[in-house]
C-alpha cells in the first residue's frame, strides 16, 4: 500500500477529522460540558464529589487485591489460612468499618446534595419569568413562545451530502438547525414538554437537563442560563430513523438583544401570514413552485423517504414513480385506496386531490404525520408541485396556494 | 464405588444422534444443550456488537439508520435473553443436581421442554432480518431493546416477532426456575441442610425466585403492547386514555431485576472458583447467603431509577434514589467477602482464575458508576448517554459474562473430561481485558461530553473516542473466538485427561465424580456430614 493510499485510509477513517473538532472547540472532547444553570452547576459538583469518591474507593479496594494477588500466591510457598468468618469480635467491627463508611457517604455525602438537588430541580414555578413550550415530533422540535404569539420548527440543517460524507463536514455536524430556540440570559425560563407521536427526550448538556417528552402528557423543567452562547444538544430518546438527526440548539442572548430578536419574530410571523393569505390570490410558476417546494422537502420530508426521493424499503414509500414498494398490508391498502399503488406494487403518481389531502392530514395508522398546521398552503403547494415533477415524475401538475386553500375549507365543513 | 457403576451401567444407555438431545430429559445434557446454544447466540450478538463499532467507527452513515436501530435492538435483547440467561441456566442444570447429591433435577421432561422453547425463540428474534432480505417486512425489531411504547406500537411486525420470542423465552425461564426450586426444596442428600447448600446453589434459588416475580409483569406488558398494536385498545396511547409511562414501569419492573437475574448466579460461582485456587474455604458464606436475599428483595423495589427523566414526583425520585443506593451495601458485602476469601490464600492463576479476578475489577467499576447514577438529578446528564451504556457494559459484561466465562473454563474439564489449552486460555482472558476496557472507558468520557445512546451518526468531537472504542471492541471480539477453538478442542478430545478433582484446591460434590461425570451421577445420594 502506497504512503498515499495509508494517508488517504487514515483521513477518511476520521483520524484526519481531528483537526476540525480542535479547531471548533479549543476543549478536550472528553470534559464536562462548562455549566451554564444552576441545576447543571450543582450536579457538576455532586458528579466530581461522586466521581472523586469512586475513583478513590476503586483504587484502595484494588491495591489491597494487588497486594493480596503479589504476596499471597503459591509460588511464594505461602500456607493458605482457613478463616472463613471474623474470628474475634474487634475483627467483626472492623469489618463493619467499611460498610458504615460507604453508608455515610451514600446518605450523606451523597444523599444530602442530590436532596437538594431534586427539590430544586423540581422547583419549576417559582420566580418563572417566562414560558417555553416544547414539542417534540418525528423528527424535529417545536418551539411556542405563549405570551409573545411566537411559534416555529427547528430541524437539522446539516445537509444530506455531509452525512454520506460526499462534503466536508461543518464543525457543527449534525448539531446545526434552521432555527434555534432563543432565549433570554438571567431569566427563570420554564420549560414545558409535549411530544406529537412518540417520546422524547430534550438534551442539553451544558444545562444539566435532560427531560422527556412524552405524547400526551406535559412534562417541565427550568432553566436559568448565566452565560449568553449558542449550546448544542440533542434528543436523547430512540425516536425511530431520525433519532440522531433531532438536534436541539439554543441562541442565549442578553435581554436587549431577546427583545430585538422577539421584535423581528413578530415581524417575520405577520409578513409569512401576510404572505400566506396573499399566497392564495396569487399564481405562481411551476420553476417558482419547485424551487421552493425542493427546500420544503428537504426540511420536512427527506428524512423518511431520502434525499433522492427512493424511500427506504419496507418503510417509506418512494416519491419516484414506477418503483416497486412492499409493507404491511395496512400501509398499502392505505396506499392503494389514494392511488399511489398499482397491485403489482408498484408507486405511481396518485390524484392530485389525494396527494394535498396526505400532505395536510397524514395518513392515520402511518408514519405519515399531518403537515396541515406546521406548514402554510404556499409550502405544500410548492411541495407537492416539487414532488410531481422530480425524482423521474414529469406529470407537469401546478399546484398553486389557492388549491391547497380550497381543501382545507372543504375539510372544514362538516 | 466400582460394582455400583457396574449395576447402573445399563441406565447410561440412550438414544444416539439427533434423537439424543431432542428427547433427552437428562439433566447433563440438557446442562450442554443450554451452553452450547448460549456460545452460538453470544457469537451471534457480537457479530451485531461488531457492527455496531464499525458504523460507529467514524461520524458517517454506512449503515442506515433503520438497519442500525434493528442491530443495537436485536444486538440487546440475544445477549440479554438467548446468550447470558441460558449460560446461567445451563450451569444450573449441569451443576445444581451434583452440588446438592441428586441424581437429576426434580421434573426432567419439563426440563426437556424449557430448553426447547429456546431456539424457536432466538429464531424469531433473528428470523425478520433474513425475511427482509427475501423483500418480506421491514426487518426485525428496531425500538431499543427496552421497547418503549408509543414507538414499538408504530413498529413493524419485527416487533410482534419479538412479542412472540418473549412469550416463549419467558415461559422457558419459567419453567426451569420451578425446576430449580423444586429440585433445590426436595432433593438434597441427607445432611444438605439449606444453610449447608454450595453458594452457587443459593445464588440461583434467589435467581429463580425473581424470574417468577418479575417475568409474569413483562408478559403482561408485551401482551398489552400487543393488543395496542393489532386489537384497538388504549393501553399506551394517551388519546385513548392509556399513558406511554405504564410501560416503562411495568418493562423496568421486569427489567431491573433482570440485571440480578442476570449477575446473581455468576456471583454465586465466583467464591467456588476464587476458593478453588487461592486454597483456602470461602469467606462469609452466610453473609453472602443474606446478601443474595438482601439484593434480590431491593431489585424489585428500585426500578424507576430507570426513568429519572421520565418526569416523576419529588417523592418517587427520592424513594428511588434512596432504596437504590440501599443496594450497594449487599453488593459491596459480597465484594468484601471475595477479597477475604482470596487474602492470605495461597493462590495460583489459571484461567477461571483470571477470569474471576477480572469480574472482580470489571463488575466494580460496573457497580460503582451505578452508584454515581442513582442521583436522580445527576441522572439527568448520564441518562441515556454513553456514560450508561459503559456502566452496564462493566455491570453485564464484567460481571455476568466474565463470569460465565471463569465457570465455563472452571467445568470444562469436569464436563468434557480433558484440560483446556492453558496458554489460549490466558491469552484469552488478556486480550479480552484489554479489548474491554479500550473499548468502554472511551464511553465513559463520550457519555459525560453529551454522547447520547442508540445514534448511528454523531457529532465531530465525539470521533477519536469512538475510534478508539471501535477498535477495542474488534480486539475484544476477536478474543473470544479463542473460547471457542478452546471449546472445539476439548471437544474434540484433545488435552490432557483430567481428573476427577480437576483443580488442585476443587471442594464440591460435584469434584467427587470422575471428569467426565457418568452419564448418572448420585443415584445413590452421598451423606453430608
Amino acid at each position: 500500500m502506497s504512503a498515499r493510499k495509508v494517508l488517504a485510509l487514515l483521513s477518511g477513517s476520521g483520524l484526519g477529522a481531528w483537526a476540525v473538532p480542535q479547531a471548533a472547540y479549543a476543549r478536550y472532547p472528553w470534559e464536562f460540558p462548562t455549566p451554564v444553570t444552576p441545576i447543571a452547576k450543582e450536579t457538576l459538583w455532586v458528579h466530581n464529589i461522586f466521581l472523586g469518591f469512586i475513583s478513590i474507593v476503586f483504587v484502595v479496594v484494588l491495591s489491597v487485591m494487588l497486594y493480596s494477588l503479589f504476596f499471597h500466591r503459591k509460588s511464594r510457598g505461602v500456607k493458605p489460612a482457613n478463616f472463613t468468618a471474623p474470628r474475634t469480635k474487634l475483627q467483626f467491627a472492623l469489618s463493619i468499618i467499611p460498610f458504615l463508611i460507604l453508608a455515610f457517604v451514600d446518605y450523606v455525602v451523597m444523599g444530602i446534595p442530590a436532596y437538594h438537588a431534586v427539590l430544586a430541580s423540581a422547583n419549576t414555578r417559582s420566580g418563572a419569568k417566562m414560558v417555553v413550550k416544547v414539542t417534540g415530533m418525528q423528527w424535529k422540535w417545536q418551539y411556542q413562545y405563549p405570551g409573545l404569539h411566537i411559534k416555529y420548527y427547528s430541524t437539522i440543517s446539516t445537509p444530506q451530502a455531509q452525512i454520506h460524507d460526499l462534503a466536508r463536514k461543518n464543525p457543527h455536524f449534525l448539531r446545526q438547525v434552521n432555527h434555534p430556540l432563543v432565549l433570554p440570559v438571567n431569566e427563570k425560563i420554564r420549560v414545558i414538554l409535549m411530544s406529537k407521536d412518540v417520546i422524547h427526550s430534550w438534551w442539553v448538556p451544558a444545562f444539566g437537563v435532560k427531560e422527556d417528552s412524552i405524547p400526551g402528557f406535559l412534562r417541565e423543567t427550568w432553566l436559568k442560563i448565566d452565560k449568553p452562547g449558542v449550546y448544542r444538544g440533542q434528543c436523547a430518546e430512540l425516536c425511530g430513523v431520525g433519532h440522531a438527526f433531532m438536534p436541539v440548539v439554543v441562541d442565549a442572548v442578553s435581554d436587549d438583544q431577546f427583545k430585538q430578536w422577539v421584535g423581528q419574530e413578530q415581524a417575520r410571523e405577520r409578513a409569512q401570514k401576510a404572505e400566506e393569505a396573499a399566497a392564495t390570490s396569487v399564481t405562481y410558476t411551476e420553476a417558482q413552485l419547485v424551487a421552493r417546494g425542493q427546500k420544503v422537502f428537504t426540511g420536512n420530508c427527506a428524512a423518511c423517504h431520502q434525499p433522492s426521493g427512493m424511500g427506504i424499503p419496507g418503510t417509506f414509500p418512494p416519491i419516484s414513480a414506477g418503483h416497486p414498494f412492499s409493507a404491511a398490508p395496512a400501509m398499502i391498502a392505505k396506499l392503494r385506496s389514494r392511488g399511489f399503488i398499482t397491485p403489482a406494487g408498484r408507486i405511481v403518481e396518485g390524484p392530485v386531490a389525494n396527494h394535498i389531502g396526505i400532505v395536510l392530514d397524514g395518513i392515520a395508522g402511518t408514519p405519515m404525520p399531518a403537515f396541515g398546521s406546521s406548514l402554510s398552503n404556499l409550502d405544500i403547494a410548492s411541495v407537492i408541485t416539487f414532488e410531481r415533477n422530480s425524482f423521474g415524475n414529469h406529470t407537469g401538475d401546478v399546484i398553486q396556494p389557492a388549491q391547497v386553500q380550497a381543501a382545507r375549507a372543504a375539510a372544514q365543513k362538516p | 464405588m466400582n460394582a455400583a457403576h457396574a449395576h447402573d451401567a445399563h441406565h447410561d444407555e440412550h438414544p444416539r444422534g439427533i434423537s439424543r438431545w431432542l428427547f433427552t430429559t437428562n439433566h447433563k445434557d440438557i446442562g450442554r444443550l443450554y451452553i452450547g446454544f448460549s456460545v452460538i447466540m453470544f457469537l451471534v450478538g457480537g457479530v451485531l456488537a461488531m457492527l455496531i463499532r464499525t458504523e460507529l467507527l467514524r461520524p458517517t452513515l454506512m449503515i442506515p439508520p433503520e438497519i442500525y436501530n434493528q442491530i443495537i435492538t436485536v444486538h440487546g435483547l440475544v445477549m440479554v435473553f438467548a446468550a447470558v440467561m441460558p449460560a446461567t441456566t445451563g450451569l444450573a442444570n449441569y451443576l445444581i443436581p451434583m452440588m446438592i447429591g441428586a441424581p437429576d433435577m426434580a421434573l426432567p421432561r419439563l426440563n426437556n421442554w424449557g430448553f426447547w422453547l429456546l431456539p424457536p425463540a432466538a429464531l424469531l428474534l433473528v428470523m425478520p432480518f433474513f425475511l427482509m432480505l427475501f423483500g418480506i417486512g421491514n426487518g426485525a425489531i428496531d425500538t431499543g431493546w427496552t421497547m418503549y411504547a408509543p414507538l414499538s406500537v408504530q413498529g413493524g411486525m419485527g416487533v410482534d416477532f419479538a412479542i412472540f420470542a418473549i412469550y416463549l423465552m419467558a415461559m422457558s425461564s419459567l419453567l426451569s426456575s420451578i425446576n430449580v426450586i423444586v429440585t433445590i426444596f426436595n432433593m438434597r442428600a441427607p445432611g444438605m441442610s439449606m444453610m449447608k447448600m454450595p453458594v452457587f446453589v443459593w445464588s440461583w434459588l434467589i435467581t429463580a425466585f425473581l424470574l417468577i416475580a418479575v417475568f409474569p409483569p413483562l408478559v403482561a406488558g408485551v401482551t398489552m403492547l400487543f393488543a395496542d398494536r393489532h386489537f384497538g385498545t388504549h393501553f399506551f396511547n394517551a388519546a385513548g386514555g392509556g399513558d406511554p409511562v405504564l410501560w416503562e414501569h411495568l418493562f423496568w419492573f421486569f427489567g431491573h431485576p433482570e440485571v440480578y437475574i442476570l449477575l446473581l448466579p455468576t456471583a454465586g460461582i465466583l467464591p467456588h472458583i476464587l476458593s478453588t485456587f487461592s486454597r483456602k474455604p470461602i469467606y462469609g458464606y452466610k453473609a453472602q447467603v443474606y446478601s443474595f436475599w438482601a439484593i434480590g428483595a431491593l431489585s424489585v423495589v428500585v426500578w424507576a431509577h430507570h426513568m429519572f427523566t421520565s418526569g416523576m414526583p419529588v417523592g418517587a425520585q427520592l424513594y428511588f434514589m434512596y432504596s437504590t443506593m440501599a443496594i450497594s451495601i449487599p453488593v459491596a458485602i459480597l465484594f468484601f467477602c471475595w477479597f477475604a476469601t482470596i487474602w492470605q490464600g495461597s493462590m495460583t492463576f489459571e484461567t477461571p482464575m483470571l477470569f474471576a479476578l477480572g469480574y472482580i475489577v470489571l463488575f466494580g467499576v460496573g457497580g460503582l458508576t451505578g452508584l454515581v447514577l442513582s442521583d436522580a438529578v445527576a441522572d439527568q446528564q448520564y441518562h441515556n448517554s454513553y456514560f450508561l451504556v459503559a456502566h452496564f457494559h462493566y455491570a453485564l459484561f464484567g460481571g455476568p459474562v466474565m463470569g460465565i466465562i471463569a465457570a465455563t473454563y472452571y467445568y470444562l474439564p469436569k464436563i468434557t473430561g480433558r484440560m483446556f489449552n492453558e496458554t489460549v486460555g490466558k491469552w484469552h482472558f488478556w486480550q479480552t481485558m484489554v479489548g474491554f476496557n479500550l473499548t468502554f472507558i472511551p464511553q465513559f468520557f463520550l457519555g459525560i461530553a453529551g454522547m447520547p445512546r442508540r445514534i448511528p451518526d454523531y457529532a465531530l468531537q465525539f470521533a477519536h473516542l469512538n475510534m478508539l472504542s471501535s477498535i477495542g471492541a474488534y480486539i475484544l471480539g476477536s478474543a473470544q473466538l479463542l473460547l471457542v477453538y478452546n471449546l472445539i478442542q476439548v471437544m474434540r478430545g484433545v488435552g490432557k485427561k483430567a481428573t476427577a478433582q480437576v483443580w488442585e484446591g476443587a471442594r464440591g460434590l460435584e469434584f467427587t465424580v470422575p471428569s467426565p461425570p457418568p452419564y448418572h451421577t448420585f443415584e445413590t445420594q452421598p451423606v453430608v456430614q
